[in-house]
Parts: C-alpha cells; sequence; structure tokens
C-alpha cells in the first residue's frame, strides 16, 4: 500500500460524475460466469480507469467482491458454483493485483490504449539511466560478496525511494495522457523493481 | 448460499440441520479435532478426556495402535512405532536430508518415500490416514454422526506435494475435505476473532516439525494475508535433537541402538519441557547395553547448544517482512503458536526481534485446530448471521515451468493471493517439432534443478510448423487449498491437446478407492453403506443450497427453468429415500447441471450488489 502515490485531492479526479460513467456491471442473462470476464479490471473493481484512485477504494472494492464470490462462501454449494467461484475469485486476484502494483496499472493503462510497455523486441532505455543503474548494480554486487547486511539494506531503502519518485512523474505523464513518456517511464520502473527484487534476493542469501 | 442468509435478511431460508463440522490440526507430535458449539470453537477430547492425540502409529501384531496405546511400543520396537511422519509427506528419499535421524526401514520410491513395517509396506500418506481416521471416530462419536466435512491444517510453507499428501491422507481416512488451511492462518482466527483485533500481525509458529511464519492484516473482518515463510524441516524435534547429541558427546557413549535412541530422544524432549520452568533439569537413562546416563542439562547449555536453530528461524521472519514490504515496527502484536514456542529462548528471540514481548494468550498446542474448528464450520453452512468475515491466503512458493537451459521462468510468483489462474505461452524450440515437454517446477531459484519437481507431461500432436511458429499456452491454476492443476494447449491451429496433469505424486480418485478397498477388504459391505451415506449427506446439503437460492432469488428464472429444477430436485428427494447410491449420484449430478445457469445469475447479482454496497461506503467516507 505504501507503493501508492500519496491520495491527493488532485490525483482522485472525477468527482461523482466519473464515477457515474462507469456503471455497476448490470445482471445479464446467459452470462456463464459469476462475472464477466470481458470486462476490464477498472470496470470489474468499479473504478475510473486512472492511475491515480483512493488506495483505500480499491481495498474496499476488492473485499466487497471478494466476499460475495470467494471459493469459501460456496464450500457447501453444489459443483458448478464451486467452480465459478474459484474462477471468478482467480479473476479478481489478479484484477488487483494489477492494479495496487505501480508497475502493473501503469501497464495495464497503456495497454488499454494498445500500448504494450513491455514488449520484448522493444526494451530501449536512456543512456543516462542505464548509466547510473550500472553503477548501482555494481555496489549491490560488491556489498553482495561483501555480505555486508548493512549496506544492501541502505541500497534497497535507496531503490524503493527512487522508484517512489519515478511513480510520482508516471502518474503525471499518465493522467496527461502523455503515453510514450509514460512508456518509458513504466520500462524504467520495471528494471527499478527487478533491481529491488535482486537485492532483496541478496538479502536473503546473506542472511540465510 | 451463506452469502444470502447475510444479504438477504428478509428472505425466509429453508430451515437447515446444524452439519457436523471440524478442524483437525494434524500435526508432527500430536494432533487434534476441534467443532464448533453452541458458537464456541472446542476441542474433542478422547473418551479418557485427554484432548490431544499423540501423532504416532504402531504397526503391531495384529493390530494398528494410534496415539497413547502407540507410545508404549516407542522404544520397544521403534521400526514399527512411526513418529513425526509429517516430515516424510510428499518427500522422497533423496529430499530427507536428516533421513539417518529416523529408524525406520525406508524405501526408496518415485515420488514418496515409503517405509516397511510390520504391516507390509506403509506410505507417510497411509499412515497419517491411520491418525485421521481416529480423530474422524472421534469426532463422529462426540457429534453424533457422519461428519459434513473438515478443514485439514498444513503448515503454511508446505509445498504443492506436502499439500496433495495431506488432503489425500484425508480423503483415505475417510474425511470430507471442505479446506486445507494454512496452520498460522488458523491461529489469527481463532486468535482474531477472539481479541476482536484489526492491525497488522505477525504469526510465529513453531511445531514439532515444521516452522512458518505469517504476516497477516486484520480490517473489517478480512484476514488478510500479506506474505508466509518458513521451513517444513524446524520444529522442536531439533531441539530434542541437539540435547540427545550433546548427552551423547558429554556422557562419552558410543554409537547406540535405535531403541537407545529412541529412549534418549524421549527423556531429551522431556528435559527440553522441563527447561521451560527450571534453571535446570536431570537427564537419566539406563541403555539397554547396561550403561548408565546420568547428567544435568542447565537452562544457559540448552540456550547455547540450540541457539543456531533459533537463529534459523529468524530468517524466514526476515524475509516475510520483506516480501509484505514492512519493518518489525509495523508490525502490531507476534502471535506464539505451537508447543515448541514455549521454550523461553525463542520467547527471548522474538521478544528482541519484534522490540515487543510476543502474545501468548492462547494455548499454543490448540489454538491452529480450534481456528481450523471456526473455518469448517463456517464452509459447511452454519455461518451465524454475525458472523461475515473472510479469509484471504497466499502460496507460499513460485511456480513455473522450464525452460531452455534448465532456468525456471515462474508464472506464478510466491505470496499471490489465492485462487489464482495465469496463463503464459511458449514456442518451439526446433522446425516441425510436434511435442514438448513440460516440467512443472515449485521454488524461489532460477535453475530447475534448484526447485522441486512437481510434474512432468507431454504435449503431442502440434502440426508441423517452423521454429517460433508454434503458440503454446501453459496455464497454470491455483485452488483456495494452495493445490496446483496445470494445462497446456496449442493455440495457432486450434488443435485440442489440452490435458490436465495432477502432480506425479498424488492420488487419484481410483487409487483412494483401492487403498481404501484393500485396507477394508473385510467390510466392503460397510464400504457401501459408507459411500451412500455420504452421498445422501451431499444429497440434503444440496437440496438445501437449492431451496434457499430459491427463496432468494427466484425472481432470476424463467417459468420453463423453475420447472426444469424443479424437477431435478424432487428427483433427489425421491432417489435418496431409496438405497441405490449410483442413482442417487446421478441425480445429484443432474441437479447440479440444472442449476448451473441460475448459480451463474445469482452470482452477477451477488457482485452486483457487492459494488453498490462499497458505493456507499465510498460515498460515506468523502
Amino acid at each position: 500500500m505504501r507503493a501508492f502515490p500519496s491520495p491527493g485531492g488532485e490525483g482522485e479526479g472525477g468527482g461523482p460524475d466519473s464515477r457515474a460513467s462507469y456503471p455497476l456491471p448490470a445482471f445479464r442473462a446467459g452470462v456463464k460466469n459469476m462475472i464477466d470476464f470481458s470486462q476490464d479490471y477498472f470496470t470489474l473493481l468499479g473504478l475510473p480507469p486512472r492511475y491515480r484512485f483512493d488506495p483505500d477504494r480499491l481495498d474496499l472494492a476488492y473485499h466487497a467482491l471478494q466476499r460475495e464470490i470467494h471459493p469459501d462462501r460456496y464450500a457447501a454449494a453444489g459443483e458448478t458454483e464451486r467452480r465459478l467461484a474459484l474462477q471468478s475469485s482467480a479473476r479478481v486476484n489478479e484484477a488487483y493485483r494489477a492494479l495496487k502494483d505501480p508497475v502493473g496499472r501503469a501497464q495495464y493503462l497503456l495497454s488499454m490504449r494498445g500500448i504494450d510497455a513491455l514488449a520484448e523486441r522493444d526494451t530501449e532505455l536512456p543512456g543516462r539511466f542505464l548509466e547510473s543503474e550500472l553503477e548501482r548494480r555494481e555496489a549491490v554486487a560488491d556489498a553482495h560478496a561483501g555480505r555486508d547486511v548493512a549496506r544492501l539494506g541502505a541500497l534497497l531503502e535507496q531503490v524503493r525511494s527512487d522508484a517512489a519518485a519515478l511513480e510520482g512523474s508516471l502518474a503525471d505523464q499518465l493522467d496527461a495522457e502523455a503515453w510514450e513518456d509514460a512508456r518509458s517511464a513504466v520500462r524504467e520502473l520495471r528494471f527499478l523493481s527487478k533491481v529491488a527484487g535482486d537485492i532483496e534476493a541478496a538479502l536473503a542469501e546473506v542472511e540465510g | 448460499m451463506a452469502l444470502l442468509q447475510i444479504a438477504e435478511p428478509n428472505a425466509a431460508p429453508a430451515p437447515r440441520a446444524h452439519r457436523r463440522a471440524v478442524g483437525i490440526d494434524l500435526g508432527t507430535t500430536n494432533s487434534l479435532v476441534a467443532t464448533v458449539r453452541h458458537g464456541i470453537p472446542v476441542v474433542l477430547p478422547d473418551a479418557e478426556g485427554r484432548p490431544l492425540l499423540p501423532s504416532i502409529v504402531h504397526y503391531g501384531e495384529p493390530a494398528v495402535a494410534v496415539g497413547y496405546p502407540a507410545q508404549d511400543a516407542l522404544v520397544a520396537d521403534p521400526q514399527n512405532t512411526i513418529v513425526s511422519v509429517k516430515r516424510l509427506m510428499g518427500r522422497g528419499l533423496a529430499d530427507l536430508s536428516d533421513a539417518r535421524r529416523f529408524p525406520y526401514r525406508f524405501v526408496d520410491a518415485p515420488g514418496m518415500v515409503q517405509l516397511g513395517t510390520r504391516s507390509g509396506i506403509r506410505t507417510p500418506v497411509e499412515v497419517s490416514a491411520e491418525i485421521l481416521r481416529v480423530l474422524r471416530l472421534r469426532a463422529e462419536t462426540s457429534l453424533g454422526g457422519v461428519l459434513d466435512g473438515a478443514v485439514v491444517t498444513v503448515p503454511a510453507y508446505f509445498d504443492d506435494a506436502q499439500r496433495q499428501a495431506t488432503k489425500d491422507a484425508a480423503r483415505l481416512a475417510g474425511l470430507n475435505v471442505l479446506r486445507l488451511l494454512n496452520e498460522p492462518t488458523a491461529a489469527a482466527i481463532a486468535y482474531g476473532l477472539d481479541n476482536a483485533s484489526e492491525g497488522t500481525y505477525a504469526v510465529y509458529d513453531l511445531g514439532g516439525g515444521t516452522f512458518d511464519l505469517s504476516i497477516l492484516k486484520l480490517a473489517r473482518g478480512v484476514f488478510e494475508v500479506l506474505s508466509t515463510a518458513g521451513d517444513t524441516a524446524l520444529g522442536g524435534d531439533d531441539f530434542d535433537h541437539r540435547v540427545y547429541c550433546w548427552a551423547l558427546e558429554t556422557a562419552r557413549v558410543g554409537p547406540v541402538s535405535v531403541s537407545d535412541t529412541r529412549l534418549l530422544m524421549l527423556k531429551a524432549c522431556e528435559a527440553k519441557e522441563n527447561l521451560t520452568s527450571h534453571a535446570s533439569t536431570p537427564l537419566v537413562a539406563t541403555l539397554s547395553t547396561g550403561e548408565r546416563i546420568d547428567l544435568t542439562l542447565t537452562a544457559a547449555t540448552f540456550a547455547s547448544i540450540t541457539e543456531t536453530l533459533v537463529a534459523k528461524t529468524l530468517g524466514p521472519v526476515r524475509k516475510a517482512l520483506r516480501d509484505a514490504k514492512l519493518a518489525p515496527e509495523d508490525i502490531d502484536g507476534v502471535v506464539m503458536v505451537g508447543g515448541a514456542t514455549r521454550m523461553p529462548q525463542i520467547q527471548k528471540a522474538v521478544a528482541a526481534f519484534f522490540g515487543a514481548p510476543p502474545l501468548n494468550n492462547l494455548n499454543p498446542d490448540q489454538v491452529v485446530a480450534l481456528g481450523a474448528a471456526i473455518q469448517a464450520n463456517v464452509l459447511a453452512g452454519n455461518r451465524a448471521r454475525d458472523e461475515d468475515w473472510l479469509l484471504l491466503d497466499v502460496i507460499p512458493l513460485s511456480l513455473g515451468i522450464e525452460t531452455m537451459g534448465g532456468l525456471t521462468e515462474k508464472i506464478i510468483p510466491r505470496n499471490s493471493t489465492i485462487p489464482i489462474a495465469r496463463a503464459q505461452e511458449f514456442t518451439t524450440f526446433k522446425d516441425g517439432q510436434s511435442a514438448m515437454a513440460i516440467q512443472v517446477v515449485q521454488g524461489e531459484r532460477e535453475k530447475v534443478s534448484d526447485c522441486r519437481s512437481l510434474a512432468r507431461f507431454e504435449l503431442r500432436g502440434i502440426p508441423p510448423m517452423v521454429a517460433g511458429a508454434a503458440r503454446i499456452r501453459v496455464e497454470f491454476q491455483v485452488d483456495a487449498d494452495g493445490l496446483l492443476s496445470v494445462s497446456a494447449r496449442e493455440q495457432t491451429t486450434g488443435v485440442q491437446a489440452a490435458i490436465t496433469v495432477k502432480p506425479s505424486y498424488g492420488l487419484t480418485d481410483a487409487d483412494i478407492a483401492r487403498m481404501l478397498e484393500e485396507s477394508h477388504a473385510h467390510a466392503a459391505a460397510d464400504m457401501e453403506l459408507r459411500a451412500l451415506t455420504e452421498a445422501r449427506v451431499e444429497a440434503e446439503r444440496l437440496v438445501a443450497a437449492t431451496e434457499s437460492a430459491l427463496a432468494a432469488d427466484a425472481d432470476l428464472l424463467e417459468a420453463r427453468e423453475r420447472a426444469r429444477i424443479d424437477a431435478a430436485l424432487a428427483a433427489v428427494r425421491r432417489v435418496a429415500a431409496v438405497s441405490d447410491r449410483h442413482a442417487l449420484t446421478a441425480a445429484i449430478a443432474a441437479l447440479n447441471r440444472a442449476t448451473e445457469e441460475f448459480a451463474a445469475r445469482r452470482m452477477d447479482r451477488g457482485v452486483a450488489r457487492a459494488l453498490t454496497g462499497r458505493r456507499v461506503d465510498t460515498l460515506a467516507q468523502d
């Protein structure tokens, strides 16, 4: 949750009107699933398709949906309902996971506009970014080789705070519909999250 | 169907009988069964009033003894008296780094190790089933009839093989498994509902042979597991073993027989327990050779010889915190679970790490079974009107498949909330490649050889294409028990080559049926009767569920659809009255089919209601 930009007044744009423009999923006859799998994640969770929103709202919607469809609610039901609950609950978990994670949410927003931010054949990153990341990588490798837990911890803090700053600009870019800038920021952010993962793995290895 | 009773207080649900549901803690050292009586979870004791069942099975001549009666054979007949079988569940011989510590006649077998006993070769699944059967009978006697279902707990860090083995054991023992529940999560339910707590909690669960650390957030009636870490081969047993080694060294005794090993391990365990409330304890034993061991173990010595074990538990603690992106000071309380947490050095280490004394206000031996009973009660359909909590758990280890070069491609990362489904596309490596081997692995390492292999299967019949043209979609699905199923399909040609694998160590329904028949060959009629009883229980459950659904949401049906459901309902009721199990099973299946569409519509309505409710909440906060 701390990975979210703060839900400041300007972030949660739109007010009641934007909510009204994302109507609740209506009951539709003939739907074979508990939930409509063709809905995008934002619609599924009843949120406006924006990068910035109140994380509490996401949590509330997620919990409310799971209260209805989680397999635990259908443990005593028939086989069909148990299967539907499993599939629907898995879908809601996936939607929640994607929207809660900053990289996942940005990537998803871009993909809704047909932009594949993390396409494998297109992994270009700005030279300046790569240069500073190369230095960071060396520092991590040194600290890992020296089994320096404190240093690794400090590097992890640093990369997390850099990621948080980058998220701030990414949010601005997405809300300003500057798709190309956002695409680049998503790639950088993903890079940083991989570095953070590597540091965590190094810490786990050193600490046992 | 339970949600209807909560969400539609004005609807008139059909009155139903209270379901017999139990929670079972299948422990390394002791096992328990609990149920909810008049809204309060209670442990069900045996006829002598003892709540614990020692997890010991003695394959004697001719009878099999379980629990206290088996205890007597521990030293006298060590090879046929199985303790700590939980450590062997879902493990191959090669997985057991400590195999030498067990006195058993191990038989290496693909998938899971087996044990040579007086009664023949037994798998850990069968040994565990003996323990579970005793608990089932205890519960059935106490509750007065066949159980509707059970929640069986597993260490949170159990992998797919260990979970599957546990579920198989429960089915083999004749239990209808409602859910496998992670032990620390079960403890959190018992603790959280008891204390009406909100906040972020760590559950430190050190049992006889397993260690788990789970971090949970409790808010607005939702128990959300944020992360879990652990070690499925670390527990109180290891502390006993350190004392045992210390005793051998200090007394300068050479290699001892398997009987004497058992004797000394028992004495070591007693010494460990004494040190919980004393500064020192005698450790006295006379070996079968006539040698006498007479030592005094002080708390300080005990702490020093087990220091590395205590430190070993803190690794997973740090890992779980990191995965949850939390620091020790973010934790509002640490709940201590498992008999081994009574050791003062553990209490001290945990307090030092978190900077606050841990919470010990629930019986660490019973809290897991009590939490499982609460969950079983709700899952079976006995949810009380005001009981509106929800549990969201995670998978402990990443799941993936082997790609070129022996590397692992992770498909589902660890600590993903379950249930979860994920698909990924792969392609062929060679021109004209017509088959693809898919190796499913679980673990965190990059190299396949460092992960645990769960299953290997082949996708055949891929039409000839150039390398890289085929699109093979591999789908992983993890259910609410944390169990995985995998399927694969070639996409471009529409070849329906999908298969669903069950991991190789798992038992098929046919295996279970055969094993049940073998173990009760003399009682085939009993088996048939039991199967009929179970089918009736299932029929009763389904009829009640359908009636309550109709009471609430009949307006979703057209007259024709309603008539079809009514007819299927009537058929189930009619067939349930006669003693034809196959006809009853068929009628149940027909009712399931008839209500399929209805179920989907009701769930749509439930979802719409969920979002409406949330909007009200949100508006109220604005």
